[in-house]
């Protein structure tokens, strides 16, 4: 008796929640919301941090928390939570109400109580206990930053992992009820290599979601040997000389440039606040006609993939740009409220504090026909990005990337590693410049930073040239 | 439970499994903030956090960590537990211990104690914001980031020796962002950002008048040549920089190999003499000040570099006890315990014989580049390396005639920059992140699209 008590006066993860949701909902609707969104989230997450030869930070963290977003109209009233109690989930939703000034006489919503339960978690619940343990984890780093040990050049070796496993439970009053378990792993090399009055550095990050066994599989002898080899090209490398020249951008994460120059601009949360320039281009041409671009969250194993987005929709597949021509936006359920584009299973959030947001996924520019010979031999003088640092775009739609790793290219040739350059332009004149799409199609992970937090992505392209862009350096 | 209860909590917790040596950090807050879109409230927001950062030493003295935001008894004793599991892999070869310092006597700002204006105050008084702001001047047609917030928290340091340490603060933010538009030009942005103790604090006029000439300054914009230039930066800017290169006073990053800086650079000359580089969380001006760090270790007024040359690093316990020194209230706690610095303070020293005092912003004809706010830090500084290459917003001046820069990027070395201070300001700026003069640097590469 005790124990059913609890439970109906609060959630209790892996259990059906359904009655105290209904109620809760029923309670926001019934003071005259038009609609909420429950979402609940209890974290296990882990961090683990090799330098050198040693282990020197085991860093385990867990939380829960519930974020509560009503609707009156276009406006929305989001409230947080660490109380997941039945009385601390009422009480966010009477914060929420009273934030937006909604009162009882106003006109009621109806809501029909919560559909079947959408359990995307059932296999996933032993996930739990096949990731690998900390002494897996950390064998496995201290094996890498070994192999990081390749001559006496390298002052500092790290290796990093982490691990985020996400239970959440959605519901809403539009009868949506999900729940699922979400895992994400991440391993990063870096090292710094040193001679004289040069330094350099290297780096490379490898991830994926929901796949328990992914790190045990991982390489960490070809990724030791990619970062050392990238560190070494460009420990003696000149800067670059500043100005407007053809570039080749390699594959993987070299999609980063289409992900903060254009994906960003595709998001509707950008049209809402009226900071895209793509707006009112629906169906015209924004892009070279070689370049068609998809952001999805269904590639197996991808970093940005999901089950269900943070909004309780499956994700689909979006082809934003077709030949050059933008088809759709990418939109979550305040987007299609206030902008009219229909939801893509795009509401993504980092975490229970977020309301969620219109994000992107796995994001990627389609391969074309070309070999990365044929790129390269197709420009006199240029530039080759090897590897991408970070980068972000401005409140005009303005971009900036590092390069860091880079090459000069001569009469069709790659020559000397250069350093220090950045790339810099505007979306909407660089996409048309994409005139050369390779046949080597690649995807890389990372974090993408935004109005939700931070999320996982995939960003990814073959290797593209790009005809002009203004070169940053010296 | 209250900071009290908490304490008592996590000792009868440990006791009972038989951890001897513990501490612990937590914070409690209270968010409201709101943003709205032409004159309608667009998003509103509350938060209640709760965080608690619990640090445990095993039989071995090895160091586990675990953070949680159940703060029940029984999430904090599942907290204790992962802690002691994390223990078996803590630092075998760099110890951490309690800090010296962690019972010392700190000093608390005296600040009235403000309470929350509620949201509704807030979407008022940032609605009427936008409003001015659009109607300040005819080219800005939207503020497409804008934002009001009010918080209030409290943050706990206590450990098993006895050390307790609690305070409590409340802070409040005004974030304007606008867009300025005129017929065959790109638009243009710029903003203001200005904090207080509580929202009746903050000058929302100023916040405005700020974000409208900002934004209107950069109507009249022209591609940049790409060369070397005049550097003067704004206060801002130039804190941002030596933000971005704190890692240089940081033994921290000194001891992990990613500073320019190494064990035996104090007293090594970096810049001019007429420079002192000052970390004084305490600063009057500073509204985010804490009396205490991570570690408990109370917060101090600290000289970086003085006359132009290092004079401290900052420290956490484990540093400052490699160091032989003692820790400066800089650490935050963690499983490696991160250090950083509070708020930075820029001064002219009395050594500034050799400065060209005759580069003024508001008076110098010659030609110049302003710059008055750097981007992208994250993607375009390479600290361990010393480089950068960042956008910035800023203007060329000639003859007193200024002229917005369209879309460009400064780059060069951090040493090289402070090599060529030529001139600082006497006037110092209070910033959102510490206080600076102008300070005017030459010949630093730029790169526009001219």
């Amino acid at each position: 008796m005790l124990s059913s008590q609890i439970k109906s006066n609060e959630i209790v993860f892996g259990s059906c929640n359904k009655d105290l949701l209904e109620e809760i909902i029923f309670y926001a609707i019934g003071l005259g919301a038009d609609f909420i969104e429950i979402f609940i989230e209890n974290t296990d997450n882990s961090s683990v941090l090799a330098e050198e030869d040693f282990i020197t930070s085991v860093s385990p963290s867990i939380g829960r928390g519930a974020g509560i977003r009503i609707f009156k109209e276009k406006k929305d009233g989001f409230v947080s939570t660490n109380d997941l109690t039945k009385h601390g989930l009422m009480r966010s939703v009477s914060q929420a109400i009273e934030m937006l000034e909604i009162t009882e006489t106003q006109k009621r919503e109806v809501f029909n109580g919560l559909n079947k339960h959408k359990d995307y978690s059932l296999s996933k619940k032993k996930w739990i206990n096949e990731v690998p343990s900390i002494h897996e984890i950390s064998e496995k780093l201290l094996f890498s930053t070994k192999s990081l040990k390749k001559n006496n050049k390298i002052i500092t070796r790290k290796g990093s992992y982490s691990r985020n496993l996400q239970e959440v439970i959605i519901a809403s009053s539009d009868g949506t009820y999900a729940t699922d378990i979400r895992l994400h792993q991440t391993v990063g090399l870096n090292v710094i290599a040193s001679d004289a009055q040069y330094r350099s550095s290297g780096s490379r990050r490898f991830g994926s979601s929901g796949m328990p066994n992914e790190f045990r599989l991982w390489d960490h002898e070809k990724a030791a040997d990619e970062v050392f080899e990238s560190s070494m090209n460009m420990l003696y490398a000149d800067y670059v000389d500043a100005g407007q020249m053809p570039v080749v951008l390699a594959n993987k994460f070299g999609g980063v440039i289409f992900h903060e120059a254009c994906g960003h601009l595709l998001e509707t949360t950008q049209i809402e606040r009226g900071t895209t320039p793509f707006e009112n281009k629906l169906n015209e041409k924004i892009a070279h006609e070689s370049v068609t671009a998809i952001d999805e969250g269904i590639s197996e194993g991808s970093f940005g993939s999901l089950s269900v987005d943070d909004e309780g929709m499956e994700p689909e597949k979006s082809v934003l740009i077709k030949d050059g021509i933008l088809k759709k936006f990418i939109s979550d359920r305040a987007g299609e409220l206030r902008t009219g584009h229909k939801r893509t299973g795009s509401g993504r959030r980092q975490n229970y504090s977020f309301a969620a947001a219109s994000r992107m996924r796995n994001t990627y520019i389609a391969q074309g026909d070309y070999s990365k010979e044929d790129l390269i031999s197709s420009i006199s003088d240029g530039l080759y990005c090897k590897s991408m640092g970070g980068g972000s775009v401005g409140a005009t739609g303005q971009f900036n990337f590092a390069v860091e790793e880079g090459y000069l290219i001569k009469n069709g040739k790659l020559t000397s590693p250069v350093k220090g350059a950045t790339l810099i332009g505007e979306a909407k004149e660089v996409m048309p410049k994409i005139s050369m799409c390779g046949n080597d199609l690649e995807l890389a992970p990372g974090f993408c930073g935004s109005i939700s937090g931070s999320v996982n992505v995939t960003v990814g392209q073959p290797h593209i040239k790009v005809d002009s862009i203004t070169v940053g350096g010296r | 439970m209250n900071s009290r209860e908490i304490k008592t909590q996590i000792s009868e917790a440990a006791d009972s499994l038989n951890l001897r040596k513990w501490d612990y950090g937590a914070s409690f807050s209270n968010d409201y903030s709101v943003q709205v879109d032409k004159g309608e409230a667009k998003q509103l927001k509350v938060s209640q956090k709760q965080i608690l950062t619990i640090r445990v030493w095993n039989q071995s003295n090895l160091v586990g960590i675990t953070t949680t935001s159940d703060i029940s008894e029984s999430g904090i004793k599942k907290a204790l537990k992962q802690a002691n599991i994390a223990s078996d892999f803590g630092n075998k070869n760099e110890s951490t211990e309690f800090s010296p310092l962690a019972k010392d006597p700190i000093k608390v700002k005296e600040v009235k104690k403000r309470s929350p204006v509620g949201i509704k105050k807030l979407l008022t008084l940032l609605r009427e914001a936008e409003v001015n702001l659009i109607e300040s001047h005819e080219s800005i047609k939207s503020v497409p980031y804008n934002g009001l917030s009010e918080s209030f928290f409290e943050r706990v340091y206590a450990n098993s020796d006895g050390a307790f340490r609690c305070y409590s603060k409340s802070q409040a933010a005004l974030y304007l962002y606008a867009r300025a538009e005129e017929k065959n030009s790109k638009p243009r942005s710029s903003g203001s950002v200005k904090l207080g103790y509580g929202v009746d604090d903050i000058d929302i006029e100023s916040c405005i008048r700020e974000a409208s000439n900002k934004t209107i300054s950069h109507l009249n914009y022209s591609p940049i040549k790409t060369n070397k230039y005049l550097i003067c930066f704004s206060p801002e800017s130039f804190l941002t920089i030596i933000n971005a290169f704190s890692s240089m006073f940081n033994a921290r990053s000194i001891l992990d190999g990613v500073s320019l800086s190494n064990k035996n650079s104090i007293g090594e000359k970096l810049t001019t003499e007429a420079l002192n580089i000052y970390d004084d969380g305490l600063h009057e001006k500073n509204i985010s000040s804490s009396p205490f760090d991570g570690e408990g270790t109370p917060t101090k007024r600290l000289c970086l570099i003085n006359r132009g040359r290092i004079e401290n690093f900052i420290h956490s316990e484990s540093t400052a006890r490699i160091f032989n020194t003692i820790p400066t209230g800089h650490a935050g706690l963690g499983s490696k315990v991160s250090v950083s610095p509070d708020w930075v303070v820029v001064e002219k020293s009395e050594e500034n014989f050799d400065l060209k005092t005759s580069l003024d912003h508001s008076t110098y004809e010659g030609e110049f580049v302003y710059i008055e706010e750097l981007n992208a830090i994250h993607a375009g500084v390479r600290a361990s390396q010393g480089s950068f290459s960042l956008p910035f917003d800023g203007w060329l001046y000639k003859n007193r005639k200024k002229i917005s820069i369209e879309s460009a990027t400064v780059a060069g070395d951090i040493k090289y920059l402070l090599k060529n201070i030529v001139n600082i300001e006497s006037s110092q700026e209070v910033t959102t992140s510490g206080v600076s003069p102008h300070i005017w640097v030459d010949e630093l590469s730029i790169t526009g699209d001219a």
